[in-house]
């Protein structure tokens, strides 16, 4: 009893802050490091569909990627709401793919090109037929490792 | 004689700091990529002639989905709720029926002489089934082999198929090696688009 009746009189110290702004360079460095811009701009709406058995991408720096969806609506009159394939920054066709991976594969250290994955951001709705065409391109061009994206949980 | 120079005021850095610490916040995408992986079969070669692609019928189970996303196993529609346990009998084959999938005798490192089954799933879509349905119905499947090779990781081991080392689960993948083949792409009935 008596040990708080002592700290009742005595004033309370004031906190040392110095030290705060230390802590929190180090939260800011540690996502400085994690964080990881994103370099292209989405120009397709993507809802990507649900999978309760999706699993992680093991090599995120391995794995390039082609969005499948209608256009944003401040592009739709330009490009109207027909789904459409983006690589990197622009719309592309299907017959841009080769070039797309080729170029990715270039971009890859020489011994994990081997390990690259394609991953298929498509949106929900997207006809099989376009997918269809896209996975037929990738056959023939090799790059045989893909990826549906899809979100975890049901 | 010169002023002392007064402590310059630091409280104000911790501010800046979580200015750009939010900003990084935002900015960042942690959320890692996730989705279902597969691996497609590669281009056959057109001078060579397709012969060693022959399975045997009985062990080929063809899963269909149509333009407006029904589906069909084998050859009936199924609903999508009853799709992975027609696809774990038939990969499992319980009553050894002459009219699913056969099993051979396999050795397996670390386990010994099993039945291994050699069923093999094969998915064909139209061009106007929806990706929604397409994954939905890989999901399944997927869902299906994972429940399949987790009950035999319990059966030879006792433990979940997470909780094995490396070399065990690949025992298990060999013990239960059913792979999806995304068959040549087929107009099943009439497209939409």
């Amino acid at each position: 009893m008596s040990m708080f009746k002592k700290g009742e009189k005595k004033e309370m110290p004031a906190i040392a802050s110095g030290s705060l702004s230390d802590i929190v360079f180090m939260l800011l460095f540690f996502f400085m490091v994690t964080t990881q811009m994103r370099e292209t701009e989405n120009k397709v709406v993507i809802r990507i569909p649900q999978a309760t058995e999706a699993v992680k991408l093991e090599r995120k720096d391995l794995a390039s990627y082609i969005n499948v969806g209608t256009p944003i609506r401040r592009l739709q009159a330009q490009f109207g709401t027909e789904p459409r394939i983006q690589l990197n920054d622009s719309f592309k066709t299907v017959d841009d793919i080769r070039d797309f991976v080729a170029a990715e594969r270039d971009s890859k250290k020489e011994d994990e090109r081997q390990k690259m994955t394609v991953c298929i951001r498509a949106d929900q709705d997207v006809r099989m037929g376009t997918i269809t065409d896209i996975k037929q391109e990738l056959r023939r061009c090799s790059a045989l490792k893909i990826m549906y994206t899809a979100r975890k949980g049901q | 004689m010169a002023k002392k120079t007064p402590a310059i005021n630091s409280s104000s850095t911790a501010d800046i700091a979580f200015l750009l610490l939010c900003y990084f916040l935002m900015t960042t995408t942690m959320g890692s990529q996730t989705g279902l992986s597969r691996r497609l079969p590669p281009m056959p070669d057109p001078n060579q002639k397709v012969e060693d692609q022959k399975v045997n019928r009985r062990n080929i189970i063809l899963v269909k989905i149509n333009s407006a996303d029904r589906i069909f196993a084998g050859s009936e529609p199924i609903d999508i709720t009853q799709l992975k346990d027609r696809i774990k009998i038939f990969i499992t084959n319980p009553a050894d029926s002459p009219n699913l999938p056969a099993k051979e005798v396999k050795e397996i490192k670390g386990i010994g002489n099993r039945n291994v089954t050699k069923a093999v799933i094969s998915l064909q879509n139209d061009r106007g089934t929806s990706y929604d349905a397409y994954i939905a119905v890989q999901n399944e499947l997927v869902k299906a082999i994972n429940e399949l090779r987790n009950e035999a990781s319990m059966r030879e081991f006792g433990k979940a198929l997470s909780a094995l080392n490396e070399d065990q689960q690949k025992a298990i993948k060999d013990l239960v090696p059913p792979q999806i083949s995304e068959a040549e792409p087929k107009d099943v009935g009439k497209s939409r688009r």
